[in-house]
């Protein structure tokens, strides 16, 4: 063996036909691998269940809900929220900081996280550290009056300002 | 047909004798040290490990008899092998208590080769393949908290895979790609089984197989310099072998008895609509969940990040190598690390108090971002409260680097004990601190 490798003449910068064989199959090597982790990957990857979250819900009528007033939607998963103007927000119930559900405490006039103590005002906006963000919000939409809420479309922000009320037009 | 040559019974015996010799002494070399034997060296706590990892195996496929993996038959499997299925409810509840007294003996394990210096010179590729040991417990604990599908195990597994969300840049991807979707459901179910029963076991076997087969390769369990030159060696059989089953028969006896007297906790089926209050994490996370109440959470994954590194990196950290063996390294390194627990002890309780009754960091600097207030600030005067401590052992006490350090390794230990502490049993309804009694 030793003999057959003395034989195989090579020039500088050039690369001997063991070593390209070798490099070759190091490659093919790492190319397998590499179609092998994506195949895995692209198995395994998340599945889109059918009954997966988000689509527009009827809320009711504008009437419905008196001004300075939070109203709960369980199955859509947030707080309908009238402010003193007269304006609605929908305010997503899952806490931006580890994703536990908010409750809306009404004699204290905020929501509250009961994983970390994190306290938000009743538009959603944060009171206390360590949260990163204000509660997400979902679009709504009034029409011949009419409060409907969008749940596909959330909307992250970083603080509350008047203008993210909807009002009846 | 009667066989041509029949072995007597006491040949057959010998010969089965001789078997299980040959297989105790794969693990184990012929002789040990006398001293290598001594309880208070070691505390079994290796073997009580390996003893609670069979227990769990064993257990484990007992359960998955019973079990089923979706999300609406799981929590109703459990139900019915709690109260329907003879010894269901004792399986369960070994395996419950098994999984949790695990958690406790590897991390004492850990603290008991740290003191010892187990984890030096020739020991270091060990030491890491005990904290990937570790990781993997901890892994295991997780993912199989999730499977009855209860209320604690729903929300516990919310709040810990929320934590991932905050890796930067792939923390989403990952997280999504762990539940099978961007919440936690059916495929969250399907995946952490498939981790639990069929991953992580064949990670655990291949792992742990290395890791007995490393302490024979690096010359049995760490030992002074001066019980490795001389000193009384005894056979393996029967004075360790005998030492062995003691510690495993005792272990396993009041593993049994503990879960005939208490079964394993069940809570309300699971409902994404209602977060429990308080919602906590599995108490061994509760440290990490503690932490998260004061820093951003991305500060407190840094912390634990440079405190993992610390350990994996410790071997090359601390090469004084004339303390193998020698508990706390020296009087000063024991001194030394009373220091630090003592440290611990104050400390953090302190700091807890001051961060939940008057400390707002908002205040102080009212013009910052959140980032650099409740991550970055907290995270630096962490660690410079950890130098502090490491520079005052070297300096006050005369210690040298390897005392130091065992000052500083047990200050973060006691710490993280401390903060497990606080989450289990000072954190009431909407997490807030109170007296439990």
């Amino acid at each position: 063996m030793m003999e057959s490798e003395q034989t195989e003449q090579t020039t500088p910068g050039q690369i001997s036909r063991r070593n390209f064989l070798k490099m070759g199959m190091g490659a093919l090597g790492a190319a397998a691998l590499l179609e092998l982790g994506g195949a895995g990957l692209l198995y395994l990857q998340p599945r889109e269940t059918a009954d997966a979250f988000g689509k527009v819900i009827q809320a009711g009528p504008v009437d419905s809900f008196p001004t300075g007033s939070v109203t709960e939607f369980r199955n859509g998963r947030f707080f309908l929220v009238r402010g003193q103007s007269g304006g609605f927000l929908a305010v997503y119930r899952r806490c931006p900081h580890l994703g536990c559900n908010v409750n809306w405490l009404p004699e204290e006039n905020h929501f509250h996280c009961p994983c970390h103590a994190a306290r938000f005002d009743e538009f959603g906006d944060l009171e206390s550290p360590p949260v990163p963000r204000p509660l997400d919000t979902f679009p709504v939409v009034i029409q011949d009056g009419q409060v409907t809420v969008d749940t596909s479309r959330r909307q992250q922000r970083e603080q509350f300002a008047p203008e993210q009320l909807a009002y009846a037009a | 047909m009667m066989p041509e040559k029949t072995t007597s019974w006491a040949e057959e015996r010998s010969q089965m004798r001789a078997a299980a010799t040959n297989a105790i002494l794969h693990l184990h070399p012929t002789r040990v040290p006398a001293a290598a034997l001594r309880f208070a060296y070691t505390w079994g706590l290796g073997g009580m490990s390996a003893t609670l990892a069979t227990l769990l195996i064993l257990t484990g496929v007992l359960l998955q008899f019973r079990y089923d993996a979706t999300i609406e038959g799981a929590y109703t499997s459990i139900q019915l092998l709690e109260s329907q299925v003879q010894f269901g409810a004792l399986v369960r509840a070994v395996h419950h208590w098994s999984a949790n007294l695990l958690v406790v003996t590897v991390f004492l394990h850990l603290l008991r080769v740290f003191f010892t210096g187990g984890f030096k010179r020739d020991r270091a590729t060990n030491w890491v393949i005990g904290l990937i040991l570790l990781l993997t417990v901890l892994a295991f604990n997780f993912t199989g908290y999730l499977l009855p599908w209860d209320q604690l195990a729903y929300w516990a597994a919310t709040v810990s895979t929320s934590l991932i969300s905050y890796i930067p840049l792939v923390g989403t991807a990952v997280s999504n790609f762990i539940l099978g979707g961007t919440e936690i459901g059916q495929n969250t179910l399907r995946n952490f089984y498939a981790l639990h029963v069929a991953v992580l076991p064949v990670i655990l076997i291949a792992i742990l197989s290395y890791h007995f087969w490393r302490i024979r390769r690096d010359g049995g369990i760490s030992q002074p310099e001066s019980v490795r030159q001389g000193g009384l060696r005894l056979t393996t059989i029967p004075h360790l072998v005998r030492r062995e089953a003691a510690v495993a028969a005792a272990l396993i006896a009041g593993i049994l008895i503990w879960s005939m007297a208490f079964p394993a906790p069940l809570g309300e089926l699971a409902n994404p609509v209602l977060s429990p209050n308080p919602a906590k994490a599995a108490w061994y996370f509760l440290g990490l969940q503690e932490l998260l109440l004061h820093m951003h959470p991305l500060a407190a994954m840094s912390l634990v990040s440079i405190v993992l590194v610390g350990l994996v990196l410790l071997p090359r950290w601390d090469r004084h190598a004339g303390d193998i063996g020698v508990y706390f390294r020296s009087r000063r390194g024991r001194i030394a690390a009373i220091v630090g627990a003592v440290l611990g002890l104050q400390i953090v309780p302190i700091l807890v108090i001051v961060d939940e009754f008057w400390l707002d960091w908002a205040v102080l600097f009212p013009n910052q971002p959140a980032f650099v207030v409740d991550g970055l600030l907290p995270l630096a005067l962490t660690l410079l409260g950890l130098a502090t401590i490491y520079g005052g052992l070297r300096r006050l006490l005369r210690a040298d680097h390897s005392e130091a350090l065992v000052g500083l390794f047990t200050f973060v230990m006691v710490s993280l004990v401390m903060l497990t502490a606080v989450g289990v049993y000072f954190r009431g309804a909407n997490m807030v601190l109170l007296w439990p009694w």
